[in-house]
């Protein structure tokens, strides 16, 4: 049933196609099509928040709030930065690429728990249903922050459903993340030591810890926002005592680990990827190695650099200023290892390729900013302006986003068994690149003139810069629209994959494309290192 | 189209030269580390491209480089840290002496409320070359006070009063953000603050004010509540002697000892029983529900005004005649 | 999900594992890791006390001065004997008694009932006292008493126990189950992971109250 020699296309027998029923597909356990359910959703949640994100654009094209009415611009920039957050980039790379290739990548038949894997995608597809619902029945216009006393005591929209929808789903990035921690310590093929795994494995698994430990207080804070909804009275509520402030902390304890969760795994890809298409080993293994732990520790220590302004003590600004300056190392090392990997490679311009050299240079400009920000006397300046929209812009788009686009192309000939076109790839990378600058860079400028953020209408002067954002985001809607066509079309049309086109070294390369359900015939024994480029067999 | 594509904001206040050259800092050093990322990124593609360079090297990593290049980085974060941090405390902290002037946002917009009496909606007048002090404090959410041409941002909080100060340099109208969402017209809680020659400050306050400074607002307030009933001038009162007492320590009855700031005064008023000062009986009714926080700041200012003279004083102790303000700035 | 011709030897052995042992030993550690993210789940509602007790201690003495005392402390030794009742039950699959198993976990899940009981009883009680923040608080409190404050200990009284209440009664349901289960001989000596792991999650609920008890019941004004 496994065989590592492809003959024309079709019909042995693997994961897709094993059983084509409905109900194999929302009854299956395989982590793979587990994988692939949460892909088909996630894509859809990207685009209705790409869809608010047009609007916002459009809007902002001119200096008045013409477009819409202010309750509805305000709706637009929560359900964007709701959707896209909670619904896209948490889960996006764990929830798809994680699924698929964890357990292959450690040579296991599947993760640990396969049917909380099930459940979790059932937790997902129920809050972002419920989501949706809140979305088609006057939305929320809290901002993803929620901060209060404006969304427990002061907001008139669907506050309550939109945290149900956010709490369950939650459920779903917890379930994912013990998931794949006990399925790393616990399922490794023989031989598959820790020093042995891929660096997407350490990152996924610095990522699940965060999970793990962050997720529940974002949930506990948001469940007592709706509390306070429900019963009109609250902890946060200075009428009783209470103290907003206290929610920040609650919040931002979570949400700054979060973006290493919407990080971590791009970094992973791109270890990956880089290592791939300069046929050579990442330099310096186990920094990389370390350093996604020491992202995922660190992170945990930085949450108040998101609250200098909020009225806390200048001595506690200090302390968390200093750690966000320590959290930047290990992103820093990171991008020199990458690009010490290509030094004196063999390498190949592929399209995954361009992805994630495109985003270890934009991930590299939205970490430099993050300097900015961590610097207490610019951030008293640039706080709630556009600069920040556009410091964590470039790092989710122009980092995960790309990180997850080159994985979801490197990734694809094994997934579907088929390859992509390449010069279609190609074209997308590069507009998606240009578009993204274009739409960006110009916030940085906005921001530190002066322009806040979440602003329906603004004064004249902001206007030229604007519009330089709106055609950039023009362009960038095109490069996200271009993959979503070519990769459906390869499908049916593209050229049948072999089991390892790229030639790389990790055990998932050595199954054939697509898998069969059980992975691996045998299981795998394991006497190389990660990258060892003369592990694989001969050339033909 | 705006005729005008402006790329930096205004200098028009003491803190901005300051914020500039640290951000310009920091552009050069980021800046410069990261072309040099993208030309190596750059030319490795090209010079190591498998046409050319079929071959892979098989290099493991280097322990030297690895230290080398986390300890640099390091170092010039370190210093980033250093920088910024000294420039945030001289933001944050208000000078002696600076003036204050008290600020109320609600949705969706701001009430100043100046010392001598002077009321102002959504504009801001305030003279050149001298440190103020804003006191802020929201009726409902959580609002921000964010001056661009400043370089100043402070959120304004229901519950408690926040401060932000600083000393305008060049005449001129500023826009004045509120940076928060806050609502359906967050974009619209836009001010202005209006930087005047001295001479011409002076003539704008004496400009008309029939109400007398906020602190005589305050004592009236006092009196109208029936705190002087009980906050005796002298030690036969059921409560405290509130002369004197402002920016001094105090002693609770459970032990602890708090400031008499601000917040303490303002406290004090609405939950009484929170704050027992030591030897008193908690016996003092709450004005919850009884006064809004404009009132509550006549109040305060009513107390700093009896308060020891080296302590932070307004510009005017004197009921109804507006006073002038002191002539000389202070030197930093 | 189709596999090869695959002998299975071990009762209960899922067909992606090796093994028991690395079955075992990942349904143990799945569990641990799941009470970590309830640690972190609860321990929002814990900063939350002691942000506001700090701030307010006298308020939240005057307010723990009204809880039950006696109430609390019988919870407490419920809580107590029934997590000795299902530490017991583990011992007694693993040594093959399996119905002792059942019948131990049926009484402690009883015991979460009777705890759910006695607070129900409380919680009626802090009703009628008054001590129920919002429109109906009407506290009988001394003149110049710091209301909002307790009002605030009582929210988190509230909000915390009632969290412990709804992870209680998932742990009863969870008992109940494993206790039919085991009644019915699906568990032995080689193979009773499920009764472990659910004991694990009704330790950890126990383990919350532990710390509940005394940061609601037992503060006193007296100064320290």
């Amino acid at each position: 049933m496994s065989s590592t020699v492809t003959t024309a296309a079709v019909e042995r027998t693997n994961y897709l196609n094993v059983d084509y029923s409905l109900k194999s597909w929302l009854l299956t356990t395989d982590h793979k099509r587990i994988a692939i359910l949460y892909m088909l959703s996630i894509t859809a949640m990207f685009f209705i928040g790409g869809a608010a994100a047009t609007l916002i654009r459009l809007e902002l094209l001119t200096p008045a709030g013409d477009l819409m009415s202010s309750d509805t611009y305000n709706k637009m920039f929560s359900i964007h930065g709701i959707v896209m957050v909670f619904f896209f980039l948490i889960p996006s790379i764990p929830a798809t690429l994680g699924n698929f290739l964890v357990p292959m990548m450690i040579g296991a038949k599947d993760l640990a728990f396969p049917k909380i894997n099930l459940a979790s995608w059932y937790m997902y597809i129920t809050g972002a249903g419920l989501m949706l619902y809140v979305i088609a029945t006057g939305g929320v216009d809290t901002g993803w922050t929620f901060y209060p006393p404006f969304s427990s005591t002061y907001s008139n929209t669907h506050v309550i459903a939109a945290i149900i929808a956010i709490f369950i789903a939650g459920f779903s990035s917890i379930f994912t993340g013990f998931n794949f921690i006990v399925t790393i310590h616990r399922m490794r093929a023989p031989g598959m030591t820790w020093s042995r795994l891929p660096l997407f494995i350490w990152g996924h698994y610095a990522t699940s810890v965060i999970m793990v430990l962050g997720t529940p207080v974002v949930a506990i804070a948001l469940s007592l926002i709706a509390l306070e909804r429900a019963f009109h009275l609250g902890i946060f509520d200075p009428r009783m005592g209470g103290d907003p402030v206290l929610f920040q902390h609650l919040f931002w304890f979570y949400s700054h680990p979060a973006v290493y969760i919407m990080i971590l795994p791009s970094m992973a890809v791109v270890s990956e990827v880089v290592s791939t298409f300069s046929r050579k080993r990442v330099f310096g293994y186990y920094a990389v190695a370390l350093a996604s732990v020491m992202i995922a520790v660190i992170g945990f220590l930085v949450w108040a650099h998101h609250m200098f302004v909020a009225g806390i003590s200048p001595y506690a600004a200090l302390v968390f200023s200093l750690l966000s300056y320590f959290v930047a190392v290990p992103s820093a090392i990171k991008v020199f290892n990458w690009t010490a990997t290509m030094f004196k490679g063999s390498i190949t311009l592929s399209t995954p390729m361009l992805y994630s050299m495109g985003f270890i240079g934009l991930f590299t400009m939205g970490g430099m900013t993050g300097l900015f920000v961590a610097s207490l006397g610019v951030d008293v300046h640039v706080h709630d302006t556009y600069f920040i929209i556009a410091h964590f812009h470039y790092i989710m788009v122009g980092g995960a986003v790309m990180g997850y686009l080159s994985g979801i192309h490197f990734w694809w000939p094994k997934m579907t068994g088929r390859m992509y076109p390449e010069v279609w790839g190609k074209i997308a990378a590069g507009t998606i690149f240009l578009g993204f600058n274009l739409t960006f860079f110009p916030q940085f400028v906005l921001g530190y003139l002066g322009m806040p953020r979440r602003y329906h209408a603004y004064p004249e002067e902001f206007q030229v810069l604007n519009v330089m954002s709106t055609a950039g985001a023009s362009i960038l809607a095109v490069g996200y629209v271009l993959p979503l066509i070519y990769l459906m079309w390869s499908l049916r049309y593209g050229k049948v994959a072999e089991d390892n086109p790229y030639r790389a070294t990790g055990l998932e390369w050595r199954t054939p494309s697509p898998p069969p359900t059980e992975n691996f015939a045998e299981t795998p024994i394991v006497t190389w290192d990660a990258y060892d480029y003369s592990s694989l067999p001969e050339e033909d | 189209m705006g005729e005008s594509l402006p790329l930096w904001p205004a200098r028009a206040s003491s803190m901005a030269a300051q914020t500039d050259a640290l951000v310009l800092f920091l552009v050069a050093v980021t800046g410069f580390f990261t072309l040099v990322i993208f030309i190596l990124i750059f030319s490795f593609a090209m010079k190591y491209r498998k046409e050319k360079h079929p071959v892979a090297a098989d290099i493991l990593g280097s322990n030297v480089l690895e230290v080398t290049w986390s300890i640099i980085p390091f170092g010039i974060f370190m210093m980033m840290f250093v920088w910024g941090a000294i420039v945030y405390m001289q933001e944050v902290r208000p000078p002696a002496n600076a003036m204050e002037i008290f600020v109320v946002g609600k949705q969706w917009m701001w009430k100043f409320q100046h010392q001598e009496g002077q009321r102002e909606i959504n504009q801001l007048h305030v003279p050149l070359g001298r440190d103020v002090m804003l006191t802020m404090i929201s009726q409902d959410v959580i609002h921000d006070v964010f001056i661009p041409a400043f370089r100043v941002k402070r959120d304004v909080l229901p519950g408690r009063y926040t401060t932000l100060w600083f000393r305008a340099i060049k005449p001129g109208r500023y826009h004045l953000f509120c940076s928060q969402y806050c609502g359906t017209m967050h974009s619209g809680m836009i001010g202005e603050v209006v930087v005047m020659e001295p001479a011409a400050y002076q003539a704008w306050l004496a400009g008309g004010n029939a109400e007398g400074s906020l602190a005589s607002t305050g004592q009236k307030l006092f009196q109208q509540l029936g705190c002087a009933t009980c906050h005796r001038f002298d030690t036969q009162g059921r409560g405290p002697n509130l002369v004197g007492v402002y920016g001094k320590p105090v002693l609770l009855d459970d032990g602890r000892t708090v400031t008499a700031d601000d917040n303490y005064i303002r406290e004090s008023v609405l939950t009484p029983g929170a704050k027992v000062v030591a030897g008193f009986k908690p016996i003092m009714p709450s004005f919850n529900g009884t006064v809004n926080e404009e009132q509550l700041l006549s109040l305060v200012a009513y107390v700093k005004s009896i308060s020891q003279p080296e302590q932070r004083q307004p510009a005017s102790n004197r009921p109804a005649v507006p006073a002038p303000a002191p002539a000389t700035p202070k030197g930093r | 999900m189709h596999d090869s011709a695959h002998v299975v030897e071990q009762p209960g052995l899922r067909h992606h594992f090796a093994d028991m042992e690395q079955q075992r030993a990942s349904a143990t550690l799945g569990m641990w890791v799941f009470l970590v993210t309830e640690i972190m789940f609860f321990g929002g509602l814990f900063l939350a006390y002691l942000v506001y007790r700090s701030a307010h201690f006298g308020a939240f003495a005057i307010g723990s001065e009204h809880m039950d005392f006696w109430l609390g402390t019988i919870n407490t030794v419920i809580l107590l004997c029934s997590s000795l009742l299902v530490a017991l039950s583990v011992h007694a699959v693993q040594v093959g008694k399996t119905k002792l198993c059942a019948v131990l976990l049926l009484i402690a899940a009883l015991c979460g009932v009777g705890f759910l009981g006695v607070k129900g009883v409380e919680y009626y009680g802090h009703y009628q006292e008054g001590a129920v923040p919002g429109p109906y608080w009407h506290l009988d409190l001394p003149q110049g008493t710091d209301v909002q404050n307790v009002q605030m200990f009582f929210y988190i009284y509230f909000v915390m126990t009632g969290l412990h209440a709804i992870h209680v009664t998932i742990g009863i349901g969870l008992l109940a189950v494993i206790a039919w289960f085991a009644w019915k001989g699906r568990y032995s000596p080689a193979y009773h992971n499920p009764v472990h792991v659910s004991g694990l999650y009704w330790h950890f609920v126990d383990v919350v109250w532990i710390f509940l008890y005394p940061l609601l019941y037992l503060i006193s004004a007296k100064k320290a």
